[in-house]
């Protein structure tokens, strides 16, 4: 245990610049720059808002913030794994040459996207401002649920980057089961109408929506977290977490062999 | 005698090979149902073992497929020995050749802090030697230009000064370190024997015998994953030499 920390600090500036690099190179030839990251989430929720909010006729004054809630944990969950997912095979050439503590990579990335996601987190403060939300004290409990996020990715992330080595069709297969978590997670549609029709429980299985439900708890309507909905998540993040470091572990001595 | 800093003992390295490449799930699924997974045993390395002592500059030879690289490998701590192992003392840098661990949309001084990170040395430490590795790249103001725009000299070049003056203990040197032109050949080769002085170990792997008998003092000699000679260099390069003939 004290060798594993001893090497991480070794490599901690390598995290560091790791992270910034991808921040960094992410929008360094495009014209915006850094504003994409709080214009596509903003412009992502005008359509949503604007599309689903004819088709269900509904006039609720919070819906834009919150497709805009479950849209910003949505986009963190999908852009995340998917990065980490394919951190090995990018960093190929280094791996075969140095020697780096491999699972640096895989959380490098998920540590990019998430400080990318903070940023994103303006976007919601400023139309929360816009629409009058009212901050109550159970604001400060919505870190909850981002650390849970958080714990989450990193476990299927791992789980991911370790699978995507030997299997390269794992990427297509996360796309699709990615976009299956979309459309069950409530991200644009109420879920009333979902339980009513006896599929609620899809929804309960989902641990993205069970995170999402307790953000927009505390964010939007200001009461406290859900108890259920925490405990799922949280526990479904640290198996998750778990299986995940026990995998790359155990397999990460073959990938210089498969990339 | 000197300090002992590279062991290897009894190496072996065991590569399995399937018939066909296997790389999705649903092959997989199948042929491991039909009991179609095949392997053959391919041993890259047998029963290897030798010592280096700090300050040894030593010479890596023989054929292509002999082993070189994945005995390399094994002692950067890059790929895992399948039996016997390879112990090392201190700081390991090799030499990237071609500046393939760079990223090449990230300038060439980017790419000194993010090489520098990857050998495990802190901002600071960089940050020190900064000017030192730009002057001995002699790229001046393409330090601030893209590495993707570089020409393989250049690249090699930056990849060199940042290797050699962030001060390893042991300098994994591949054969492309002999990209470059003569004057930069004539300007590494005289780093490389300054750095005795300090106690750098050298290992260097070369088909260039010339190289090898100018900068090392020791020599292996490496035929299909076996050891077949080591000792001083000049004796070490006549076997091969003769091997070749």
């Amino acid at each position: 245990m004290k060798q594993i920390i001893k090497n991480f600090n070794k490599y901690k500036f390598l995290l560091s610049e790791l992270v910034v690099k991808e921040i960094k190179l992410k929008y360094r030839r495009s014209y915006l720059g850094i504003l994409w990251t709080l214009l596509e989430p903003l412009l992502t929720m005008l359509v949503l808002t604007m599309v689903f909010e004819n088709f269900y006729g509904r006039k609720d004054n919070a819906f834009p913030i919150y497709v805009l809630t479950g849209r910003l944990l949505y986009a963190y969950f999908s852009n995340a794994t998917k990065s980490a997912m394919k951190s090995i095979r990018t960093n190929g050439q280094m791996i075969k040459k140095v020697y780096v503590p491999k699972y640096i990579y895989p959380l490098s990335s998920i540590l990019s996207q998430f400080v990318t996601f903070l940023i994103s987190l303006i976007v919601l403060v400023g139309v929360a401002i816009v629409l009058k939300i009212r901050p109550t004290i159970y604001l400060l409990e919505a870190i909850v649920p981002l650390l849970i996020l958080f714990v989450m990715v990193l476990g299927i992330g791992l789980i991911l980057a370790t699978l995507a080595v030997f299997f390269r069709d794992m990427e297509y297969l996360w796309g699709v089961i990615l976009m299956l978590i979309m459309y069950c997670s409530a991200i644009f549609y109420d879920p009333t109408r979902v339980i009513k029709t006896g599929y609620g429980w899809i929804l309960t299985c989902n641990p993205l929506y069970s995170v999402i439900v307790n953000f927009r708890n505390t964010v939007i309507y200001g009461i406290p977290l859900d108890r259920g909905a925490l405990v799922y998540s949280s526990l479904f993040s640290v198996i998750a977490l778990i299986i995940g470091i026990w995998m790359f572990y155990k397999k990460q001595d073959e990938f210089i062999l498969n990339i | 005698m000197g300090k002992v800093v590279i062991k290897v003992d009894r190496l072996g390295v065991r590569f399995l090979m399937s018939s066909e490449k296997v790389d999705n799930l649903k092959e997989f699924v199948i042929k491991k149902i039909k009991h179609q997974m095949n392997y053959k045993q391919f041993w890259a390395l047998r029963d290897v073992s030798f010592s280096v002592e700090q300050g040894d500059r030593v010479g890596i030879l023989g054929l292509n497929g002999a082993g070189k690289s994945t005995l390399l490998k094994v002692i950067a701590g890059v790929m895992k020995a399948t039996e016997g192992n390879a112990s090392t003392k201190g700081r390991i840098a090799p030499l990237l050749e071609l500046g393939a661990g760079f990223d090449l949309q990230y300038t060439g001084a980017e790419n000194i802090y993010l090489y520098g990170a990857v050998l495990g040395y802190s901002k600071d430490f960089i940050k020190e030697k900064f000017n030192e590795i730009v002057e001995f790249s002699e790229l001046g103001d393409f330090i601030n230009v893209p590495v993707k725009n570089y020409s393989s000299g250049m690249k090699s070049r930056l990849g060199f000064s940042i290797a050699t003056i962030v001060e390893p203990d042991i300098l994994i040197l591949d054969e492309v370190f002999a990209v470059g032109d003569a004057k930069f050949r004539k300007k590494s080769e005289k780093k490389i024997k300054s750095m005795f002085k300090t106690g750098v170990t050298v290992l260097f792997v070369s088909h260039n015998i010339e190289q090898v008998k100018t900068i090392c003092n020791k020599a292996i000699l490496l035929e299909k994953g076996t050891l077949i000679a080591q000792g001083e260099v000049n004796d070490v390069c006549d076997i091969y030499e003769m091997k070749i003939k």
